[in-house]
């Protein structure tokens, strides 16, 4: 371990003068910053980099009643900006950042959650990710409950959002870095008043990374008090930031006002000031053992999921490494500096967002700097570390640190470089056909060179920006190999989207959790591999189905009000167990209820709550289908993620495979001991994707939805979201399912 | 450093401290306001709560509003103060306290006005040092 100096950074900040004098205003447009009143400005922001338009627009009240906030607020807006036949580098498609009415306040752990939504370059349809920093939250003291932004800039450009003097401009900006963390310090102390004021500017960013692959992130930038100085949090799937750097937006600087106990002058602060108690409380007496997550954040997860057969390694292949205790999260505890409030946003006791402070740079352009890491959190660790072999802790330090800068998706570029690891393995790739990058297990030099050459758009770092969809079909194009269908088999995406770092095989619903959704395989929207694998409460197919209807629609949820997913079940009541679904959580969903109803006025039961969720999640699917995909054949799991792909990965667990043949599948034993492996393995795969289709069946029962899995008209009606533009869609879709013979109920 | 000493075998229940907190620091009778709060265990004896400026709630406040002042008091910069109540949460004597009618928290400040009321010698002001007062504050919570 390095030698760390806590608090010693290579400073960027401080040549901002000579890099403001550059600026040029392109466009600004002063206003007057709406008053916050429940949770809602009732304002949003329309910014067009190409035109220069900049104007408020209403919130109105069906907005509120349906779409609610957040990813319902920037599904609405992406809907009627595009159109079918939108690109995602179309000038039209945008990027819309919103929290939700209860965004912002500051006495619940995880209320400062940004959602960012927009159409995706790796998948074609909407995405939608969440992330920390108080962007989201400055941009309501700012007067807006939403930030849209749209068109492609002629010249580089900052758009700065002033709620302090109530005035928006896009200003040239030539001299900025792009990558992050540079950015975000400059930017910082370019645009506050003083050294106080740093706090209420937030800064949205992505990096070279987002310039030169599909697969950008976006950085919301926060200043730390005690490490004074910018930190990064990443709304990371989906390749927003790749759309940000399309649009030649250098950044997005938000200047709020400054946040105090109540800006959004919530209906009850009693009710929801007795909640953050409740919880605090919880996370004060239980955290140190359930989670420990004010220690080691989801570092934690590493030997629980190696233990369990479920953390990634060689690309999905196997579960567990003997060298995983090299990445455990003790280690990371030790890196991660300790005693501080580490929240990403204020209130959060959950404090995960933790950071590694003058760690020094060996590699890259950064070589020699001293920065802090921000992170590396469980999918992170999982990602870069032990999917592509590497468990060498500072091999994923500097990885983590280049991804963020770069505004690379660390999830998707560690399956990404997995993919390309067991390409090289399968004799697919070489020196010859990488440039000379030595793609073997474990190889962290290659795999950062790798980035690198990514960040600059060069070699074979610029094929693997395109994604793990894309690179199966450039394989195959340059005759790399035949095999479409091992590409297929070991090529962990779906929709275009790199799966997030759990082990799927051994859990059918979460291999329904990743593939049956609307963006792609992520673990925003159901983790169910404990409740089925682990603790098998979800037996049947309907009990599978059950919970594929209702952990989605929950976790939708929290992106609609602008919170985090983590303070509801990573930390627990200690009288939880004892709850008839404790799954669900059932204290916090009551917290839930009372924040809702103490920032709005507006009471809600768990029923409800789920029925806001359910229309914007179908609203979603018929978006899907709007942009041409939404329909069954999109939510096709790669076979690595249902069965285990090659010899080696059954023979691996040959003993459990061959018994799952006698107990589920219903072959004898003798039969068993004479069958060769590729027998084995053709029967598992016959029964484990068959399985896989029925549980589709029952999914998409469940949810309301036909064969083809498009909403039913009579569920939209029922849900309220009949409206003209959205039953246009579905209708055309069953006239073309019935046209060619494909089951429409 | 300087603080407020209980001996809640010497409390009766008058109460009386509360009323000068609440009335010195907000001008009201409402004893909810006070920064020191006497209740009764189920055994009939009194359990006092009150902050014993451990400081652990100096590193848990994400804005730095709170920090020791020459004397050793914890004191709570209003101003800076973002109402998150994470220091409620977090206080090991819950002598931090959210009030329903206020947007940030009440704790004591060790301003010496309730022992000049306690009719039974149950509070002082002591200064100590830094070593002592960790002693004290152990044995006091081994105590409770």
């Amino acid at each position: 371990m390095q030698n760390y100096h806590a608090f010693q950074y290579t400073p960027h900040g401080a040549d901002v003068a000579a890099l403001k004098s550059a600026h040029r205003t392109i466009a600004e447009f002063a206003y007057e910053p709406a008053p916050v009143k429940r949770g809602y400005a009732r304002k949003t922001l329309y910014v067009n980099v190409g035109t220069g338009e900049i104007r408020v627009k209403d919130v109105t009240q069906q907005m509120i009643d349906i779409f609610i906030g957040g990813r319902g607020f920037g599904l609405y807006y992406l809907w009627h900006a595009t159109k079918p036949t939108t690109r995602w580098n179309d000038p039209e498609n945008e990027i819309v950042i919103g929290g939700g009415p209860i965004c912002g306040i500051t006495q619940y752990p995880g209320t400062g959650k940004s959602l960012c939504v927009s159409l995706s370059p790796t998948t074609g349809v909407p995405i939608d990710s969440n992330v920390g920093g108080y962007a989201g939250p400055l941009l309501k003291t700012s007067g807006f409950d939403a930030l849209e932004i749209q068109g492609i800039a002629q010249t580089e450009v900052v758009v700065v959002i002033d709620g302090q003097q109530g005035v928006v401009r896009i200003e040239e900006a030539p001299g900025e870095a792009q990558d992050s963390h540079v950015a975000a310090e400059q930017l910082t102390e370019m645009y506050a008043k003083n050294d106080a004021d740093r706090v209420n500017v937030s800064v949205i960013s992505s990096g070279a990374g987002g310039q030169h692959s599909l697969i950008g992130c976006l950085n919301f930038s926060f200043y730390d008090l005690r490490r004074k100085a910018t930190r990064l949090k990443q709304a990371g799937r989906g390749g927003i930031g790749t759309v940000l750097r399309q649009k030649k937006v250098k950044a997005i600087v938000v200047h709020g006002r400054p946040i105090t106990a109540n800006v959004n002058d919530v209906a009850d602060f009693d009710r929801v000031s007795k909640a953050g108690v409740r919880l605090h409380r919880e996370l004060a007496h239980y955290d140190d053992v359930q989670c420990k997550m004010r220690t080691q954040g989801t570092a934690h997860l590493v030997e629980i999921m190696d233990a369990h057969d479920l953390l990634p390694v060689h690309n999905f292949q196997y579960g567990s490494h003997p060298d995983s205790y090299r990445i455990r999260s003790s280690v990371w505890e030790r890196y991660f500096t300790q005693g501080i409030p580490d929240g990403c946003w204020y209130g959060c006791s959950m404090a995960c967002a933790h950071a590694v402070d003058g760690f020094e740079l060996r590699t890259g352009p950064y070589a020699g700097h001293r920065v802090i890491v921000d992170g590396p959190e469980y999918e992170t660790i999982g990602g870069l570390g032990s999917c592509c072999g590497i468990f060498d802790p500072e091999v994923i330090l500097e990885s983590n640190f280049y991804c963020d800068t770069y505004g690379i998706d660390t999830i998707s570029y560690g399956t990404i470089c997995a993919f390309v690891m067991e390409c090289w393995q399968r004799g697919i790739l070489n020196a010859e056909r990488t440039g000379g990058l030595e793609l073997t297990w474990g190889n962290g030099e290659a795999h950062l060179e790798m980035m690198h050459q990514l960040a600059r758009g060069e070699g074979f770092g610029a094929i693997a920006g395109q994604g793990v969809h894309r690179m199966k079909e450039i394989f195959l194009e340059k005759g790399w190999t035949k095999d479409a269908q091992l590409l297929d088999d070991i090529g962990m995406e779906n929709k275009g989207l790199e799966y997030s770092q759990y082990v799927s095989k051994e859990s059918l619903a979460q291999q329904g959790g990743y593939a049956l959704t609307n963006k792609g395989p992520q673990h925003d929207e159901a983790w169910l591999i404990f409740m089925d694998m682990v603790s098998n409460l979800i037996p049947t197919f309907e009990a599978k189905a059950e919970a594929l209807h209702y952990f989605p629609l929950f976790r939708t949820w929290f992106g609609l009000q602008g919170l985090c997913k983590l303070p509801w079940n990573d930390i627990e009541p200690v009288d939880n167990r004892q709850t008839p679904e404790p799954a669900k959580v059932p204290a916090h969903v009551a917290n839930y209820l009372d924040l809702v109803a103490g920032v709005t006025g507006r009471e809600l039961d768990s029923a409800g709550l789920i029925r806001e969720s359910e229309r914007v999640y179908n609203f979603q699917r018929v978006f899907d289908i709007r942009q041409g995909k939404g329909i069954r054949t999109f939510d096709h799991a790669p076979y690595r993620s249902v069965g285990p792909v090659s010899k080696e990965e059954y023979e691996s667990r040959q003993e459990r495979y061959d018994q799952q043949l006698v107990d589920l599948i219903g072959r004898k034993p003798d039969e068993v001991a004479k069958m060769s492996t590729e027998e084995k393995m053709a029967a598992h795969r016959e029964w484990r994707t068959g399985r896989f289709e029925k549980l589709s069946d029952t999914v998409y029962r469940r949810r309301g939805w036909t064969w083809n899995a498009v909403p039913k008209p009579e569920h939209l009606k029922a849900l309220g979201i009949d409206f003209p533009e959205v039953m246009a869609v579905v209708n055309a879709q069953l006239e073309k399912d019935r046209k060619a013979g494909v089951k429409t109920d | 450093m300087r603080y407020l000493r209980t001996n809640e075998s010497m409390c009766r229940g008058v109460r009386a401290c509360m009323r000068i907190c609440a009335q010195t620091f907000y001008k009201t009778d409402d004893t909810s306001y006070s920064a020191i709060q006497v209740t009764e265990k189920p055994d009939g004896s009194m359990k006092i709560t009150v902050c014993t400026q451990c400081g652990v709630c100096i590193d848990i406040c994400p804005t730095q509003a709170l920090s020791r002042n020459k004397l050793g008091v914890v004191m709570l910069d209003k101003k800076k103060c973002i109402g998150c109540f994470m220091c409620v949460g977090f206080c090991p004597e819950d002598a931090f306290f959210q009030h329903p009618k206020l947007p940030y928290p009440i704790k004591c400040t060790a301003c010496g006005q309730c022992p000049k009321v306690c009719p039974h010698h149950a509070l002082e002001i002591a200064d100590v040092n830094l070593s002592t007062h960790a002693k004290e504050v152990t044995t006091l919570r081994l105590a409770q």
